[in-house]
């Protein structure tokens, strides 16, 4: 059962990333696409295009019937959902296997019980994975759960079961706020997720953020190693690399396999991502959730493993076994990826919509830039401000970081602001050319440095003018 | 004299703070320098717009969710 044609439900560099997959695996490719991205890249390179409707993602990128109908209407025969929109949308995935199509991804069933933040966690410690400590499952007596964390210890965070990016976070620092912040965690889950279940977990203070890339394919599941994903601003990830420098080869193994064994143990089908957070100081590493899609900073596994896992998935949603094995899966060399957003770093991270007036893209060897960008392309306000990602390879993290600086050097991108030049300044930190970071390490040094990027940034703008 | 709200940034409008509360404001109520008029989404992060004049609102020249251009007038005051 192969996939003959591919409907893209997603937009941007994702977009571009997949059909390109696509097309080299030989599938015929249809993009979708709202009123406010007719003119973007992935409507240009795919073989057809449909418009699902209006700017805003809820009527268009969010709108199932109207997917459902463009796959139709064009005799798609599958879906690849990208990630975010509709990517960890159980009910979506279902919807297009009740319409008779493949869904590029896992079950629905897996989808909403690894969505399930609470649940998730309690599958994880039935497959023997490390949990952070905390309830089990989801709280339903106060008071009980107020005495849990006061054994666990303080500060403890409380969770929304079905939240996500993010979002739905409080952190008690002692009983009385507990006791004052659970019931409103709970009634915030409910009005914005529609569910108040609400679960807590221990506080890891200095934690490094790993994450294992995994491929199932419904039977066997396989890991291909590691990221470390720690540099984060407000729970967002802006620099991921491969593999890890915190982890020592005995960590490494233990955690990559236990990922694949959650993945065996849920009957994973298509590629997706086991997160932990991990303790330098102890050493020991806790499950936080699995996310059961692409994920933006998959090009670093390609870049250490050489495998297209976008194509991997694919492959696999047509039908066919894992074609790799555990011990085939090797890793060479070292590869950063760094996020380019259409922000402007000098003045609070604010978005920065507009036209491409130049574009000069870095390239030779171990350099990749995954965009969707072109000269005279407007940026449109209405969705998330990633333009594109840059991605290198070197034989080891001092080579890759050197080969970060020239790539961004190469790069021009005139008329919007971006992100670059906050990797530039981080390349000249100690702390990330040593690789000591934790995932509350960005925030505070942005603080300190914001006008080192300003700098940066003005002799950015005099060499240019 | 009449006066005009522009929108400093493209984006999605809204005239309320989230779906389940009343308009910053409605045709008829008074607006001083400084008051919040509505919201503008670009970029999934939302910007306050806030009144560079005084005077009554006449209109709303956007309806809410519109997606608007920088520069574009929102609200006319008399």
């Amino acid at each position: 059962m192969g996939i003959h044609k591919l409907l893209i439900a997603n937009r941007g560099e994702i977009a571009v990333r997949v059909i390109r997959a696509a097309l080299d695996l030989g599938i015929a490719t249809v993009q979708v696409h709202s009123d406010a991205d007719a003119d973007m890249l992935a409507v240009r390179i795919a073989d057809e295009a449909v418009n699902i409707g209006p700017a805003q993602a809820a009527k268009s990128y969010l709108n199932t019937e109207a997917i459902l109908k463009a796959a139709k209407d064009t005799g798609a025969d599958a879906i690849h959902p990208g990630y975010g929109f509709l990517s960890e949308n159980g009910a979506f995935a279902q919807a297009v296997e009740d319409a008779g199509m493949i869904f590029v991804g896992p079950s629905g069933e897996t989808i909403k019980l690894m969505g399930d933040k609470a649940a998730a966690r309690a599958q994880a410690a039935k497959a023997g994975v490390p949990t952070v400590p905390g309830s089990d499952g989801v709280i339903t007596d106060m008071e009980e759960a107020a005495g849990l964390a006061v054994q666990i210890g303080f500060p403890v965070m409380i969770k929304a079961s079905a939240g996500g990016g993010g979002r739905g976070i409080r952190i008690a620092e002692d009983a009385e706020s507990f006791r004052k912040l659970a019931p409103q965690a709970s009634s915030e889950a409910k009005a914005a997720f529609g569910d108040g279940g609400i679960y807590i977990e221990k506080v890891i203070e200095r934690a490094r953020h790993i994450e294992v890339q995994i491929l199932g394919d419904g039977t066997d599941a396989i890991h291909c190693w590691e990221r470390e994903c720690s540099l984060q601003r407000r729970r967002q990830k802006v620099w991921e690399e491969a593999p890890s420098t915190a982890l020592d080869e005995e960590t490494r193994q233990t955690i990559c396999a236990s990922a694949a064994d959650l993945a065996r143990s849920v009957g994973y089908r298509g590629a997706g991502t086991v997160e932990y957070l991990y303790d330098d100081e102890t050493g020991k590493f806790y499950f936080i959730e699995m996310n059961t899609r692409i994920q933006v900073e998959h090009p670093v596994t390609e870049m250490i493993t050489g495998l297209d896992l976008v194509a991997e998935m694919i492959r696999i949603a047509g039908g066919e076994p894992l074609r790799h094995k555990q011990g085939d899966i090797g890793r060479t060399g070292h590869s950063i990826e760094v996020r380019l957003n259409a922000e402007d770093p000098s003045n609070g991270f604010m978005p920065f919509p507009g036209t491409v007036s130049a574009l000069e893209v870095p390239t030779g060897p171990g350099v990749r830039f995954d965009h969707m960008l072109y000269y005279g392309y407007t940026v449109p306000p209405f969705y998330d401000s990633l333009l594109g990602k840059l991605i290198v390879h070197g034989e080891t993290r001092e080579a890759a970081c050197a080969r970060l600086a020239r790539a961004l050097a190469e790069l021009r991108i005139g008329g919007l602001a971006t992100t670059a030049p906050l990797f530039q300044a981080l390349l000249d930190a100690d702390d990330v050319k040593q690789n000591r970071v934790h995932t509350k390490w960005l925030e505070p040094w942005l603080e300190t440095h914001g006008d080192t990027i300003a700098r940066k940034m003005q002799t950015e703008g005099d060499t240019a003018a | 004299m009449a006066h005009e709200i522009k929108s400093p940034i493209p984006g999605t409008f809204y005239r309320k703070p989230s779906p389940d509360e009343p308009p910053y404001k409605e045709v008829g109520d008074s607006v001083a320098k400084g008051d919040t008029i509505g919201l503008v989404e670009v970029m999934k992060t939302f910007h306050e717009v806030k009144a560079d004049g005084e005077g009554t609102v006449a209109s709303y020249e956007v309806e809410d969710t519109d997606p608007v251009t920088a520069g574009q007038v929102l609200v006319k005051l008399d």
